[in-house]
């Protein structure tokens, strides 16, 4: 039998049928998802520069530093960033502890039984609850209850509930990460549960919890809703005082001056309230990256 | 025979109950358990242990010389890494754990009411299968066990002599800050007993300390389980026989068959186990014909 005798047939390699129709698909989803991606961005982009037209014209030196006016031209930000960086602090100081020393006790300590999964469930809720209801709880508890008035102790308190669930469920997420082997490892050397959390554990979920509590701020900065409802003043024109006394002071934020700006009728308020707008986003945007580099840091250690 | 029960939950405590006189608990312990001559480190009796409903270790009772090496083989599943985490407390750890019957070390209580499962883990230092070095350096992964347990001496002299114990030191005395994560798998392993051996513990357990290690750092771990037997007790569980026959003075072949999981089949010196197996279960798995 000769070689030429026993050659099979070429074998076809080409997408026919079925497995054409498949790849078509597949071809196809890539196209869609991409256009998927791109609508959220084109819109961002287009809100983006249509607001820099509008505000930028208005963005300079003087704004950032100057009080609110009733003439526009002579209105600036100054107590809005200051009353924003204030309340933030404070608000970080207050939510931070609380939300990984329970998520801690969640993870590490807590009997696993249907209580803690209804715990856990109901943080998850809490934390799709709309901000104004904070606002609410905020003005019922803190400012009326409590009598602390429409002041930066009240705005904090306010907004550190607010973040306090989203950040419960990072910090949870960030610490159940921490492979058990470690923990093992630890406790096998004598250690106990709490020198294992705070030498390793902690630690190791340290890059995750800086993360959230980042976003979670990022989210508290661009609030309105919960502060007008709290009661903070859109109008301040002096810089809130760095005291004990001062947490009782009356204060504005950046979003709630910019809020303020668009109830006023004359178009000049307008191009400060964009202004102002691209303060806030390069703010956001910072924070953001911020939580991006801190994270790469620290896991590359 | 003192009987003790330690339930963490109430699913533990249902299983124990459900299981109460079912075969399981009708299950005789093997008689064919030596008695190891010498000082004896561990004294196991009556030993039953259930996850949750599921019971793992059935009628265990053994003894656990002192200064020697014992290994404990046996198929997958059939209970010996539960065994040596009972003998440590590390099975605490785990939710839904039932345990009963006695395990005492040098005549106490591990499960004793007075006994803090932490200071048993002090003395009693563990390896594990999948090497665990912490993520900082190799100098800070053997002086964490000092330094939690609040060691009041020169740390700089005990991590060097844990490690040239462990034999480790040659290869990382130049770069202590280097990270112990940065070490090859056998090093790892090394660093870990080092770790152990910083605490200056009277036991090591070592749970597979070479299933994920290649044939050489397999050997040097060996070697230094040896080596270490002169000074320490030590018990590892191991799933290669040949490795058991090398390293230990003693063996204890464990088996779950269909009826009862985690029971002790044999217990016996080393070379008699492997020459004249008294159960004909042991001599199948040692030589190969099942597991």
């Amino acid at each position: 039998m000769s070689a030429s005798e026993s050659t099979p047939e070429a074998v076809g390699l080409r997408a026919e049928g079925r497995v054409a129709r498949r790849q078509a698909w597949s071809r196809a989803s890539r196209w869609i998802l991409l256009g998927a991606t791109l609508l959220g961005l084109v819109v961002l982009v287009v809100l983006g520069i249509d607001n820099a037209i509008t505000g930028i014209p208005a963005l300079d030196w003087d704004f950032l530093v100057s009080y609110p006016s009733r003439k526009a031209e002579l209105a600036g930000i100054r107590p809005g960033i200051l009353g924003l960086i204030w309340v933030l602090a404070l608000t970080v100081i207050l939510a931070i502890p609380l939300a990984v020393g329970a998520a801690i006790w969640m993870e590490e300590f807590a009997p696993r039984n249907a209580i803690l999964t209804t715990v856990r469930l109901n943080i998850a809720n809490l934390a799709g609850v709309p901000s104004i209801i904070y606002g609410i709880l905020g003005l019922a508890v803190f400012v009326r209850l409590m009598e602390l008035g429409p002041s930066i102790l009240a705005g904090a308190l306010t907004l550190a509930l607010m973040i306090l669930p989203m950040t419960v469920i990072t910090s949870v997420e960030a610490i159940s990460q921490v492979p058990p082997s470690i923990r093992e490892g630890s406790l096998a050397l004598g250690a106990t549960r709490w020198q294992t959390v705070w030498n390793h554990v902690l630690p190791g979920a340290m890059p995750g919890i800086l993360t959230g509590t980042i976003l979670a701020v990022a989210r508290a900065a661009g609030e309105t809703a919960a502060l007008i409802v709290i009661g903070a003043a859109a109008f301040i024109a002096a810089d809130p005082s760095l005291s004990f006394a001062g947490l009782l002071d009356s204060f504005t934020t950046l979003p709630m001056q910019v809020y303020s700006w668009t109830l006023q009728t004359k178009p000049e308020f307008r191009a400060n309230a964009a202004a102002g707008i691209i303060v806030l986003m390069i703010a956001v945007i910072g924070l953001n990256a911020l939580a991006l580099v801190v994270r790469d840091r620290l896991r590359r250690n | 025979m003192s009987l003790r029960l330690r339930s963490t939950t109430p699913t533990g405590e249902q299983a124990r109950e459900a299981l109460r006189g079912k075969p399981a608990a009708e299950h005789r312990p093997s008689e064919n358990v030596a008695k190891p001559e010498g000082e004896i480190a561990f004294s196991i009796s009556d030993l039953n242990l259930w996850y949750g409903t599921f019971q793992a270790l059935t009628n265990v009772g053994l003894d656990i010389p002192r200064q020697q090496v014992t290994a404990l083989i046996g198929p997958s599943g059939c209970g010996k890494s539960t065994l040596i985490r009972c003998l440590n407390r590390m099975n605490d750890l785990i939710p839904g754990v039932t345990i009963e019957g006695n395990v005492t070390y040098r005549d106490a209580d591990i499960y004793g009411s007075d006994v803090d499962p932490v200071e048993v883990r002090r003395r009693i230092g563990m390896v594990f299968q999948k090497p665990n070095p912490f993520p900082k350096s190799i100098y800070d992964n053997v002086a964490f066990g000092a330094r939690v347990n609040g060691f009041r001496g020169n740390l700089d002299d005990l991590v060097e002599s844990s490690l040239q114990r462990a034999a480790l030191w040659d290869e990382v005395k130049d770069d202590l800050k280097k990270s112990g994560l940065a070490l090859s798998g056998g090093q790892q392993q090394r660093l870990c007993i080092a770790r152990a051996l910083a605490n200056n513990p009277d036991v090591i357990l070592m749970d597979e300390p070479c299933s994920a290690l290649d044939p050489i750092a397999t050997l040097k771990i060996e070697d230094l389980m040896r080596e270490l037997a002169t000074d320490y007790t030590i018990v590892v569980v191991t799933h290669n026989m040949q490795q058991a026959a090398r390293v230990s003075d003693y063996t204890a072949f464990m088996l779950t068959d269909e009826e009862i999981t985690g029971q002790l089949i044999e217990y016996a010196p080393t070379e008699t186990m492997f020459t004249q197996p008294a159960d004909e279960r042991t001599e199948d798995y040692i030589s190969g014909r099942f597991g």
